[in-house]
C-alpha cells in the first residue's frame, strides 16, 4: 500500500497540480536562488579580472592556459614588459613585469562573492540536515524503486524532448535525477572548489588541493561547476514556465 | 508552539549574533561597509575553525613556475608614478648597500637591520605558491628570515596586536600576531636561489603564505608593530579586503 507523502500533497485550488512546499524549504529554495544569482555576478566580475583558465598546481599571464574567455579587455592584452630568466633555475622560468592597466573589480567582487557564499553555504547546512531529517530527500527527491526502469527513464526523456510537461504534484524521475546531482554533486563541487583556492583552508585541509589536482585546476573546475549550475537554472526556469510559470511560482514561495 | 527545528534555528542565529558582537570590538574597522562585515566574518571564520600551526603547501624545485610582476609599480623608476622613491633608487644604484629595515613601535629595542644583520637571526627555504587575488598563482622558491625572530630579537611586547609593513613603494599592509609567528611567515632576501631580483620586491619582501599575494608587501623599508589596527596601505581604504585568507 502506498504511504501517504507528508510533505509534498496534492494541494487544492488555487493551485491544482502544483506541489505544496514545506515552508523551510521555500525559505532555503529563496535564499540559495538570490545568493546563487549574486555569486553568478560577482564570480563573472572576478573572471573577468583574470579569464584564462589553467589545469595543474600553478599558472600565470607567463605560463600556458588551458582555454582564455573573450570576457573582458584583459582577454589577450599582451601589455608585459621584456621576460627576465631566472638564472639559477634551468626550467626557463622568467619573471616580467605587467604594464597594461587591466580590468580588475576585485575589491568588491571579491568580498561580495564571499559574503553570498556564506547565506549559501549556512543555508545550504540548515537544508542539507533538515533534508535528511524531515524525509524531504528520502520521500520527494529519491527515486522509487518502481521508477528504476529504462523504459520509465527514455520515456521521460523522450517527453522532454517533444516539450510535453505534466504536473502531477510530484517530480518526475528525469527531474529527481536531476535535482541530486544538483545538490548532491554539483553545489558539493562548487563549494569545495572554491575552498580549495583559499590559502588559509588549504594549509588546514591540503587534501583539498590533491583532490582536485592543484590551486589552478580547481578554480577552473569551480568555472565549470559555476557554469554547469547556471545552465540547470536555466533550464529550470524553462520547465517552471512551460508548467505552469505563475502556479509554480506562487508554490515555491508563498502559497500553501 | 515553537517547533524543534525552530528552536534550534534561533539557537543558531543568536549564537552567531553573540559571536559577532563579542569579536567585532577586536575585529578591524568595517568602514561602515556591509562588504567588510563579510570579511570579517570570514577573517573570525577562519581563526576560529582553522589550524593557526597548519603550513601552507610547500613543492618540490620541478614545481616552480614563471613568476608574473604586477605590482604598482617600479619604486626606482621616476617615471612610474605612484611608486617612485628617490631613496629607493639611490639604494639600487649603491646595489643596496646602504639598505637597512627599520623595525619600531611596540618593541622594547627598536633598531634598524641590514640584510647581514637579517640573515644572522636564522633562515628558512620554502617552496611555495603565490595566490593573486586576480585568479593566477606563481610557485617560487623563497629563502629568508623568519618573522618571529626578527621581533623577538627586537623584543616585541606583550601589548603587540597588529604587525605593520611599509614599502618603498608607498604601498603597505598589516597582519596579525598569528600570521606574523606563523612558521612560513619570512622576510625573503633570496628568490629561487639568487638574491631577491629588483622588481621582485629587492633587496628584502614578505612572505605571508596562508594569505593571497597582495599582503606581501615588496620594497620593504619598515616595519611597525601596533597595539591597535593600523591600516598601512592603499587598499583597505579603496575596498579590499584587509584579511585574505580566502
Amino acid at each position: 500500500m502506498p504511504i501517504p507523502d507528508q510533505n509534498m500533497i496534492k494541494s487544492q485550488s488555487p493551485s491544482i497540480g502544483a506541489i505544496a512546499h514545506k515552508r523551510w524549504v521555500k525559505g532555503a529554495h529563496f535564499i540559495i536562488t538570490l545568493s546563487f544569482v549574486a555569486l553568478t555576478i560577482s564570480g563573472y566580475v572576478i573572471l573577468m579580472s583574470h579569464p584564462r583558465l589553467y589545469w595543474g598546481k600553478a599558472g600565470n599571464d607567463l605560463t600556458p592556459a588551458l582555454f582564455e574567455l573573450p570576457i573582458s579587455r584583459n582577454y589577450h592584452h599582451n601589455g608585459w614588459a621584456q621576460s627576465i630568466p631566472f638564472k639559477n633555475l634551468n626550467g626557463g622560468q622568467v619573471s616580467a613585469a605587467r604594464t597594461y592597466d587591466i580590468f580588475n573589480k576585485n575589491g568588491w567582487g571579491r568580498s561580495s562573492h564571499f559574503l553570498a557564499a556564506w547565506f549559501l553555504v549556512i543555508t545550504g547546512i540548515v537544508y542539507f540536515i533538515a533534508g535528511f531529517f524531515s524525509g524531504h530527500f528520502r520521500n520527494n527527491l529519491a527515486p522509487r524503486r518502481s521508477e528504476f526502469r529504462l523504459k520509465l527513464l527514455w520515456r521521460d526523456f523522450a517527453a522532454h524532448f517533444r516539450r510535453q510537461t505534466h504536473n502531477t504534484g510530484k517530480y518526475g524521475l528525469l527531474q529527481k535525477v536531476t535535482y541530486l546531482f544538483v545538490i548532491f554533486f554539483l553545489f558539493p563541487v562548487v563549494i569545495l572548489t572554491g575552498f580549495t583556492m583559499s590559502p588559509a583552508i588549504t594549509a588546514s585541509y591540503p587534501f583539498l588541493l590533491k583532490m582536485f589536482f592543484g590551486h589552478q585546476s580547481a578554480r577552473t573546475i569551480h568555472f565549470f561547476a559555476a557554469a554547469l549550475l547556471l545552465l540547470f537554472l536555466l533550464v529550470h526556469v524553462v520547465m517552471i514556465a512551460r508548467s505552469g510559470f505563475k502556479r509554480n511560482i506562487w508554490a515555491i514561495t508563498f502559497g500553501r | 508552539m515553537i517547533s524543534r527545528r525552530q528552536a534550534i534555528l534561533t539557537g543558531l542565529t543568536s549564537a552567531g549574533a553573540l559571536l559577532l558582537s563579542g569579536c567585532l570590538k577586536k575585529a578591524p574597522p568595517t568602514y561602515g561597509n556591509i562588504l567588510r562585515m563579510g570579511d570579517d566574518l570570514t577573517y573570525m571564520a577562519q581563526r576560529g575553525l582553522l589550524s593557526q600551526r597548519a603550513m601552507a603547501m610547500e613543492y618540490q624545485k620541478s614545481d616552480i613556475t614563471s613568476f608574473p610582476v604586477t605590482d604598482i609599480g617600479d619604486a626606482a623608476d621616476p617615471a612610474s608614478k605612484n611608486a617612485y622613491s628617490k631613496d629607493y633608487q639611490q639604494l639600487q644604484q649603491n646595489n643596496y648597500k646602504d639598505f637597512a629595515l627599520s623595525v619600531e613601535g611596540c618593541v622594547a629595542k627598536p633598531r634598524k637591520y641590514s640584510v647581514d644583520d637579517l640573515k644572522k637571526l636564522g633562515a628558512r627555504t620554502q617552496i611555495t605558491r603565490h595566490t593573486c587575488e586576480e585568479g593566477w598563482s606563481a610557485i617560487a622558491e623563497w629563502t629568508g628570515v623568519p618573522l618571529s625572530a626578527v621581533l623577538k630579537d627586537a623584543g616585541i611586547l606583550q601589548t603587540a596586536r597588529f604587525v605593520c609593513f611599509y614599502g618603498f613603494d608607498k604601498y603597505g599592509e598589516s597582519i596579525d600576531m598569528l600570521d606574523a609567528f606563523h612558521p612560513q611567515t619570512i622576510l625573503a632576501h633570496t628568490m629561487n636561489g639568487e638574491d631577491l631580483p629588483a622588481r621582485n620586491g629587492a633587496p628584502l619582501r614578505l612572505r605571508v603564505e596562508t594569505q593571497l599575494g597582495y599582503k606581501n608587501v615588496k620594497f620593504l623599508q619598515r616595519i611597525v608593530v601596533t597595539d591597535k589596527f593600523t591600516d598601512p596601505g592603499p587598499d583597505i581604504k579603496s575596498g579590499w579586503s584587509w584579511y585574505t585568507g580566502i
